[in-house]
């Protein structure tokens, strides 16, 4: 009925946040002492930025597909109040529960996988980075 | 059915952007992070379903088969279409640029 919401309320969230971080990480303390030492925070690490930038593009493009299917099935519509499940109590009160339950275990998992995504990367990057040191050190 | 068409366009858009070496520039990553999105979201709507309609879920009639495998494949040209939209708009190669400010 309206279950996609709940991410794309998720997705409002986590895209203000990777704007807001992008900046931080571009002016911080951490960026300034990798660039003395003529690096990127980039070289040594995944920014958060754009871990949260994953997030985003898979719950923007989830959204988006899915609010697809809503309006295929005639339950998204072009006119007000855009949701048909929202012009009565009975159906309201169903598309919440809905909300509730679907939407928020589809945030879930998608929060989920993601961080499962993050975790992995970054081992993937610490052991490269180690690496290249112990190959520097040699 | 449209679980299914989604979750083929995420592993397809996934192995293109694991063995294409332009996958920065294509933004293949985006094509492949937003099918999997929506397959995440449909495989939870499917364990609901399931849920509520048990074995019943798995014998679905063939019209609901071929409007589910309709919007599957609509649901993918879509998803294409974003793709193709974000791609001309940030051009990473300057190819749309370059086509408009051409003189001739």
């Amino acid at each position: 009925m309206a279950c996609f919401l709940v991410l794309t309320a998720e997705a409002i969230v986590t895209t203000v946040a990777e704007k807001v971080i992008e900046k931080k990480e571009k002016t911080s303390l951490e960026a300034e002492i990798y660039k003395s030492e003529g690096k990127e925070i980039s070289d040594v690490k995944i920014p958060l930025s754009k871990k949260l930038k994953w997030l985003n593009n898979m719950a923007w493009g989830g959204c988006a597909l899915l609010a697809f299917e809503h309006v295929w099935h005639g339950e998204v519509v072009p006119w007000f109040p855009f949701l048909t499940a929202a012009s009565n109590a009975e159906d309201a009160a169903e598309m919440l529960h809905e909300m509730g339950t679907v939407g928020v275990v589809m945030a879930a998992l998608v929060t989920t996988v993601w961080l499962g995504m993050c975790a992995v990367a970054s081992y993937v990057k610490k052991r490269a980075v180690e690496k290249d040191d112990a190959k520097a050190e040699v | 059915m449209t679980l299914l068409v989604s979750t083929f366009a995420a592993i397809v858009c996934t192995i293109v952007w694991y063995t294409n070496e332009n996958r920065e520039k294509l933004k293949l990553g985006f094509l492949a992070l937003m099918f999997w999105g929506a397959s995440l979201m449909w495989f939870v709507d499917a364990i609901f379903e399931y849920a509520e309609l048990k074995a019943e879920y798995f014998t679905p009639t063939a019209e609901d088969m071929l409007n589910d495998l309709f919007l599957g494949l609509s649901v993918v040209a879509l998803g294409f279409i974003i793709w193709l939209v974000v791609l001309m708009i940030k051009d990473p190669k300057g190819i749309v640029k370059a086509t408009v400010l051409k003189k001739n």
